[in-house]
C-alpha cells in the first residue's frame, strides 16, 4: 500500500489541492475560512466557562480559555477530516467506477485538504499564544508527535468510515450526528480532571486522551500521563492499521458496490 | 513475441437487483477474513454471469478489436483490464504500463480551470506532475482552447470538455492502451486530429484493445478481432471473417425481430378483408422452385405468388414491391407496366411467376410487399406484407447505405 501511495504521489497532492481550491473558489472570505470555525468553537467553549464561572462564583481564568483555544483546532480538524473522508469515496463514484487509480488517495487527500486548514489555524494560534505570553517549554517537543497520533487516529477512523458509508449510506448520518454532539463527550471544552475518578472514561477515548496531553505539554507545561500518553499512542497506531486492513479488504468491491 | 495481455479463463459475476450487504460482512472484513469474493461456481439468485471463461491473449504490439452487441460484456472486459474491479474466477496478467482512453472527462471538476484540470485528470490517469509539466504545452495546443485554459471547465461547451479530457489521455505514454468508442469527439476536423494520434499510436509498437460498434473503423485498425455475446467469446479470428459473420447475425436477429413483428400484426383483425381473392402462398427462390430465405447479393431472385380466386376477375393487376427493413422502397414490378404481362380473367387456383434475375442487393432483410389491384387500378382486392428474404454479407469491405451493389468495372482512360 505504501508502495502505491508513493507511486502515486503526485495524485495524493492533486486530489488535495482540488479540495482545497474547490473550498476556496468562488468564495468571499476566502482563507478566513479555514479559522472561521475553530473561532466559532472558540467562542462558544468561552460562554460556556462564563456561564460555569457565574454558577460557581469562581472568577473566570485566562488559562481556561487558552486551554480551550489549544484544545479546539484539533478537534475542529478532526470534525472536517472526518466529515470530508466520510464522502471522499461516494462523491467520487465516476472515478471509481471509471478509472483505477489507488482509492486510498481519496480519503487521504479529502484528510490532506483538512490539514491544510488546520495548518492555517495553528499559524493564527501561535501568533495568539504568542502574544498572550503562554510561555514555552521542553513539552513542546512532544507536540509534533502527539499531532502524528492524532493524524493516525483521524486517518484510520476516515479509512474505515469511508468504505462502510460506500455500503451503507447511512453511515454518514451517524457520523455527522456523532461529530454535533460529540464535543461534549471529549474533554474539549472543560478538563477531563473536572471528572475526578470519572477520569479515565473520558480519557479512553484517545482524542480525549491526546488533547489532554497537548493542554498539559503547551499550556500547562507539565509532563502528560505517561500511561495515557502511551495508551493514546498505541490506540492511534492501532485503529490506523485497521483502517487501512479495512479498506483494503473493501476496496476490490468499491466499483461494483458503490 | 511476449504475451502482454492474459486473460485466463474469466468468470465474473454481476448482481441484477440492489444488493443488499449485512453489517455481519463487513465485521469478518476488518478481522483479516477476506470478504467472499463469491465462490465462484454458484450463483445466487439475482446473479448472473457478464463474463464465462473468456479466455484471450494479446502480443506486444498487437491491436486486438472487440466488438459485439449491448450488453455483451465488452465494457466488462475492459473494466477487468484495467483493474477498476476484480473477476470472480480466472486470472488476468498485464505485462506493462497500461492506460484507458475510457471516460477521459470522468476526473474532471467543474468547478477548476482547464489547466487545474490537466494537472488533475492527468495524475488520475497515472501520470506524474513532472510528466504534466513537460508535456503542457501539447495537451493545451492538441485540445485548441489556449485563450480558455485558465477559464473554470463548467463553462466550457461539452465539445470543449471532451475535446479537453480526449488532449490529456492522448499524451500518456503507456504499454497497452485501452479504447471505448472515444474516436466520436468533437467537431469533424478535431476527429480528424484523434485519428492521426490514433495512427500514431499504432505505429509506437504500442499494444491497443479497441472496443467499438464502429465495424469499419475495427476492419481498418485491427488484425484480430473477438466477437463477445452473452459474456462468451463467440468467435475469435481474423478482422474481415469475424466482422462478416457478426454483420451477418444482426442482419438475421434483424429479419426474425422484424417477422414477430409481422405476425404480431397478422393476429390483430384486418379491416381490409376481401374474401374475392386469396394469396395461399408465396415462394421465394432462386430459380429452382425451393424456397430460401436467404440469398447471396448476385443470385437470381424469383418469387411465386399461389393465389385463389374465388370469383371470376377480369385483368387484375400484380403489383410486388422490395422494401429494405429499414423502409427504403428498393424497386417494384406491375403487370400493368409497359409490356409486361397482359393478364385476363382469372377463377380458382393459379400461381403467377415474378423473375427479377440478379438484383445485386446490397447485405440486410428485405420484405416483400404485394397488391393485387382491380384492372383500373382503383381498388386493391389484397395486400400481403409478410414475406421475407435476407441477403448474406459476404465479405465486410465497406459499411454502405446504398440499395444496389451492381457488379462494376473500373477503368482507367
Amino acid at each position: 500500500m505504501l508502495g502505491e501511495i508513493i507511486k502515486y504521489r503526485d495524485l495524493l497532492f492533486m486530489l488535495a489541492m482540488r479540495d482545497i481550491r474547490i473550498r476556496y473558489k468562488q468564495a468571499i472570505m476566502g482563507f478566513a475560512w479555514a479559522i472561521f470555525m475553530p473561532i466559532m468553537a472558540i467562542m462558544a467553549g468561552v460562554i460556556v466557562k462564563l456561564a460555569m464561572s457565574f454558577v460557581s462564583g469562581k472568577p473566570l481564568d485566562l488559562q481556561g480559555i487558552t486551554s480551550i483555544t489549544v484544545k479546539v483546532l484539533p478537534w475542529t480538524f478532526f470534525v472536517s477530516a472526518i466529515k470530508f473522508s466520510v464522502n471522499s469515496l461516494v462523491s467520487n463514484r465516476t472515478l471509481i467506477t471509471k478509472i483505477y487509480f489507488p482509492r486510498e488517495t481519496l480519503p487521504f487527500g479529502a484528510i490532506l485538504a483538512s490539514l491544510f486548514d488546520f495548518f492555517i489555524a495553528l499559524c493564527s494560534l501561535s501568533i495568539l499564544l504568542a502574544i498572550a505570553r503562554v510561555g514555552i517549554s521542553m513539552h513542546i517537543l512532544l507536540v509534533p508527535f502527539l499531532l502524528i497520533f492524532f493524524i493516525l487516529f483521524t486517518t484510520g477512523l476516515g479509512l474505515i468510515l469511508s468504505s462502510a458509508n460506500l455500503f451503507y449510506r447511512d453511515v454518514k448520518y451517524i457520523v455527522d450526528t456523532i461529530l454535533m454532539f460529540g464535543i461534549f463527550f471529549t474533554p474539549v471544552f472543560y478538563s477531563s480532571a473536572t471528572f475526578g475518578r470519572w477520569q479515565a472514561l473520558l480519557l479512553i477515548n484517545p482524542i480525549g486522551s491526546i488533547l489532554e496531553a497537548i493542554n498539559d505539554s503547551v499550556v500547562l507545561h507539565q509532563m502528560p500521563d505517561i500511561l495515557w500518553l502511551s495508551y493514546a499512542g498505541l490506540s492511534s497506531i492501532l485503529i490506523f492499521l485497521l483502517g487501512v486492513r479495512f479498506f483494503r479488504r473493501l476496496e476490490p468491491q468499491f466499483a461494483e458496490r458503490i | 513475441m511476449s504475451n502482454v495481455i492474459e486473460f485466463n479463463n474469466v468468470w465474473k459475476k454481476f448482481n441484477r437487483g440492489e444488493k443488499l450487504n449485512s453489517i455481519r460482512d463487513l465485521v469478518p472484513a476488518m478481522f483479516g477474513k477476506a470478504l467472499p469474493l463469491g465462490n465462484g461456481g454458484a450463483l445466487k439468485k439475482e446473479e448472473f454471469w457478464a463474463l464465462q471463461d473468456v479466455d484471450f491473449k494479446v502480443e506486444k504490439g498487437e491491436v486486438l478489436g472487440i466488438i459485439g452487441p449491448n450488453g455483451a460484456g465488452k465494457s466488462t472486459t475492459l473494466k477487468l483490464l484495467s483493474g477498476i474491479m476484480p473477476p470472480n474466477k480466472g486470472e488476468i496478467k498485464i505485462n506493462g504500463k497500461l492506460s484507458a482512453l475510457i471516460e477521459v472527462t470522468a476526473g474532471f471538476h467543474p468547478e477548476l480551470t482547464g489547466r487545474e484540470n490537466i494537472y488533475l485528470n492527468g495524475t488520475i490517469l497515472g501520470m506524474r506532475k513532472k510528466e504534466i509539466d513537460a508535456k503542457f504545452n501539447d495537451i493545451v495546443e492538441f485540445s485548441e482552447l489556449g485563450e480558455f485554459i485558465d477559464t473554470p471547465v463548467k463553462r466550457y461547451s461539452s465539445g470543449m470538455y471532451s475535446r479537453l479530457g480526449f488532449s490529456v489521455a492522448a499524451h500518456m505514454e503507456p504499454d497497452i492502451l485501452l479504447v471505448d468508442e472515444v474516436l466520436s469527439v468533437g467537431d469533424i476536423a478535431f476527429q480528424a486530429k484523434c485519428a492521426n494520434k490514433m495512427r500514431e499510436l499504432l505505429n509506437s509498437n504500442t499494444t491497443i484493445i479497441l472496443v467499438s460498434h464502429n465495424l469499419a473503423l475495427v476492419q481498418s485498425l485491427c488484425k484480430r478481432v473477438i466477437l463477445i455475446e452473452n459474456g462468451k467469446i463467440f468467435k475469435e479470428g481474423g478482422a474481415d471473417e469475424v466482422i462478416t459473420h457478426y454483420q451477418n447475425i444482426v442482419y438475421k436477429k434483424e429479419g426474425e425481430k422484424l417477422q414477430k413483428k409481422i405476425r404480431a400484426a397478422e393476429d390483430k383483425p384486418k379491416i381490409n378483408q376481401n374474401t374475392l381473392i386469396d394469396i395461399s402462398n408465396v415462394l421465394i427462390s432462386n430459380g429452382d422452385l425451393k424456397h430460401k430465405n436467404s440469398f447471396k447479393g448476385d443470385e437470381p431472385i424469383s418469387v411465386t405468388i399461389e393465389y385463389n380466386a374465388k370469383k371470376l376477375i377480369e385483368k387484375p393487376v400484380f403489383n410486388l414491391t422490395i422494401v429494405r427493413s429499414d423502409g427504403i422502397i428498393c424497386c417494384s414490378a406491375s403487370t400493368s407496366d409497359n409490356g409486361a404481362l397482359k393478364t385476363s380473367e382469372i377463377e380458382g387456383n393459379g400461381k403467377i411467376k415474378i423473375d427479377f434475375g440478379k438484383l445485386n442487393l446490397t447485405a440486410g432483410t428485405y420484405i416483400i410487399r404485394i397488391y393485387i389491384w382491380d384492372k383500373d387500378m382503383m381498388y386493391a382486392y389484397i395486400k400481403r406484407n409478410q414475406d421475407i428474404f435476407r441477403i448474406e454479407l459476404e465479405n465486410f469491405n465497406r459499411q454502405t447505405k446504398a440499395v444496389f451493389l451492381p457488379k462494376v468495372k473500373w477503368e482507367i482512360e
